[in-house]
């Protein structure tokens, strides 16, 4: 049986109808969920909150540039196996005891259905995802060591995070169902401010609302502020305790909001051009 | 027009629509959309179907306005829904079997010349236009149609209201996604990521590596016998070269050629970059930066790098023909050149076989004599997403025809 309960977004993340819908066609469909958006909007917390409001255990994969599809099914560990090799009282016959299972042959392997997180899988190779085409279609594997077969008993529900560095191929976005978080509108992004903030004031809200949507609109910036920095920013402001008009003509610790050298000097000559009114 | 032609009429239509204008939407697409039906994963609502559809058919928020597009012009803009809005809800509403396609219409999907397809979704939309009651035409209009097939169950019972249909077909007309489309101006890490797709990996060149994991691997399994997995290098062995107009017409550009020479300078990915600027055509010197007073002979950039080099110049190719094609032509008054523009760009182009031209203007804009003759010479891409997309395909592509020489009546002194 599958669980009927609907995505609900969870106390910490606040999810917009159209994602909330999204997650349960791909659920029900038994689709990987493809997430993409401007970093900082919250894809890889979407996995984290789906396995809680759905009452489902979480298993992550952090995909890196040299990791390879094989190494999220399973290890077999020829080094442990040859160093036990040397001592009698190991029993070194059976391979199986150094097979270690990758997230998705666990996410296989659970008895109960878990959501599968696989982040960033532009960060891999490009064939990467092509690797792994089959296994997520047909949801097994053999592992040709000891002959094993390990099919999932429960199919899992595979959500993947895109930063888009990659094209990924086309048999793989076949299968998929996508979704692309847009940037919050301002009314969303209150409410995801009060769920973290719930004693921020009405209008240093709105101040810092007005500065954050200004920075953001400055033409060239190389990494726009995003969610995660609004809400650093805004712990900062309120740990200083910043007087919320001050912030009409100047925006304190901006170095919480732009990161990179580039954008703070391109800041800075844009406050000195004909309308730039930020810092 | 038959009921049961018109089962089938809304989706067939949309799917159509989007394969026409130009959106791969293949079958594995169309049947997971089929099945999220069957199982009544869509909720009766037209938005619910709005964007389940998209979720399933579109895989990239770059096509999402071209969807928006299409759903609205099938299904309505938010004054006038279609005919087939309201089939569509009436079907959703009461699922009583799967709108299949058949054999044929299958193979039609994957057979259909794309520019056909496209020439018969302009038409339908243009006479959207006219009337919008004419949802209905969308099938079967005559014999050459290939929206309209045989065999599906008799409608259903009319439920859809006009008020629930409203916000998807707002929704899609609203057109929020514009900003994401290809052909719109892009951002540095944009260009980055399609930067990163000029790469050379060699396996030939330089001393084979020790692969580490894989001798381990090896020698484990060989119970400790040393076995030793060598494999040639793997590193990206391509060299590009950026010349950059920055003359007064390249003026309202400077943003985004900044944007890209951001992206290309910070990507540190190839074995080789080098950056130059020139003043509406390339002559005997080159510029490290728009305000160098002194530059880097062009002949000296030419024979120091090699002729593998991928070259990319951006500039709207767009100055006085006298700029281009005459001796002492330069724009700037203290330079005399002896060497005509056209001239010096027709020898980069033959140093490097791989080149392209990346064009601030957009292509209905391409016009004029000096833009004609340098787009003859280089291989002409508009300086976007797709232009940048379009010419690295170009580069990787490999060797272009050899230069023919170029015709010297070209070169004039007086105009």
């Amino acid at each position: 049986m599958t669980e009927k309960a609907a995505f609900t977004g969870t106390e910490q993340y606040i999810a917009s109808e159209d994602l909330r819908r999204i997650v349960d066609v791909a659920v029900a469909l038994e689709r990987p969920l493809l997430v993409k958006g401007e970093p900082g909007t919250g894809k890889t917390l979407l996995a984290y909150a789906i396995a809680e409001s759905l009452g489902l255990e979480l298993l992550t994969w952090h995909v890196k540039s040299t990791s390879k599809a094989q190494d999220g099914l399973y290890v077999y560990d020829t080094v442990q196996r040859l160093h036990d090799s040397r001592f009698d009282d190991k029993k070194v016959d059976d391979i199986s005891a150094y097979i270690h299972l990758g997230p998705l042959g666990q996410a296989f392997n659970s008895e109960r259905r878990v959501v599968l997180l696989i982040d960033e899988i532009d960060k891999a190779d490009v064939e990467f995802p092509n690797d792994l085409l089959h296994e997520l279609d047909a949801m097994r594997f053999v592992i040709p060591e000891t002959g094993e077969e390990i099919s999932a008993k429960q199919r899992p529900v595979v959500i993947i995070t895109s930063n888009s560095e990659k094209e990924l191929p086309d048999a793989f976005l076949r299968r998929s169902v996508f979704h692309y978080i847009a940037f919050p509108s301002r009314e969303l992004m209150a409410d995801i401010v009060r769920v973290h903030f719930p004693d921020l004031g009405a209008e240093l809200l709105e101040r810092a609302m007005d500065a954050f949507y200004a920075l953001r609109g400055v033409d060239g910036l190389r990494k726009r502020p995003s969610t995660s920095e609004l809400l650093d920013w805004l712990g900062a402001l309120i740990a200083t305790g910043v007087a919320p008009e001050s912030l009409r003509e100047h925006v304190p610790m901006v170095g919480t909001l732009i990161k990179r050298e580039q954008d703070l000097a391109l800041l800075a000559r844009a406050a000195k051009g004909p309308g730039g009114r930020v810092r | 027009m038959t009921a049961s032609d018109r089962q089938a009429a809304p989706f067939a239509a949309l799917l159509f629509g989007l394969r026409g204008a130009g959106l791969a939407v293949g079958l594995t697409e169309w049947m997971t959309l089929m099945q999220a039906l069957k199982t009544r994963v869509v909720r009766p609502e037209l938005t619910d179907f709005y964007r389940v559809a998209r979720a399933i058919l579109v895989k990239s928020e770059v096509q999402f306005d071209l969807y928006d597009q299409v759903f609205a012009a099938v299904f309505g803009d938010a004054e006038m829904p279609t005919a087939l809005a309201d089939e569509l809800m009436e079907w959703l509403e009461n699922p009583r079997e799967l709108p299949q396609l058949t054999a044929e219409q299958m193979a039609a999907i994957e057979q259909l010349p794309l520019d056909k397809l496209r020439e018969l979704f302009e038409q339908r939309l243009q006479e959207q236009d006219e009337r919008h009651d004419g949802g209905s035409r969308w099938i079967g209009t005559g014999g050459t149609s290939p929206f309209g097939h045989s065999g599906y169950h008799p409608g259903g019972i009319r439920v859809g209201g006009s008020g629930r249909h409203r916000s998807a077909s707002q929704i899609a007309s609203e057109r929020r996604f514009q900003d994401y489309r290809g052909d719109r101006v892009i951002d540095v890490r944009q260009m980055a990521v399609a930067l990163k797709k000029l790469r050379r990996l060699s396996r030939s060149e330089g001393q084979p590596e020790l692969d580490l994991d894989a001798t381990i691997d090896a020698t484990c399994k060989n119970a400790g016998e040393l076995e030793l997995i060598l494999q040639p290098p793997r590193k990206n062995q391509a060299r590009v070269l950026l010349l950059m107009d920055v003359g007064g017409s390249m003026d309202p550009h400077a943003r985004l050629v900044e944007r890209l020479f951001s992206a290309a300078n910070g990507l540190g990915h190839w074995r080789q970059f080098s950056a130059y600027t020139f003043h509406n055509c390339v002559y005997e010197t080159l510029y490290e930066s728009m305000w160098a007073q002194r530059g880097v002979p062009t002949e000296e950039v030419m024979n120091t790098l090699d002729p593998d080099t991928f070259l990319i110049v951006v500039g709207d190719a767009s100055m006085a023909p006298t700029e281009l094609v005459s001796p002492y032509g330069a724009i700037d008054y203290w330079h005399r050149n002896e060497t005509p523009g056209l001239v010096w760009l027709h020898r980069l182009r033959r140093r490097f076989t791989r080149s392209v031209w990346l064009n601030p203007l957009p292509e209905s804009w391409w016009r004029g004599y000096t833009i004609e003759l340098v787009s003859q010479l280089f291989p002409m891409m508009p300086l976007t997403l797709e232009g940048l997309d379009e010419a690295i395909d170009q580069l990787l592509r490999g060797r272009a025809a050899p230069v023919a020489d170029l015709d010297p009546s070209l070169i004039r002194s007086q105009w």
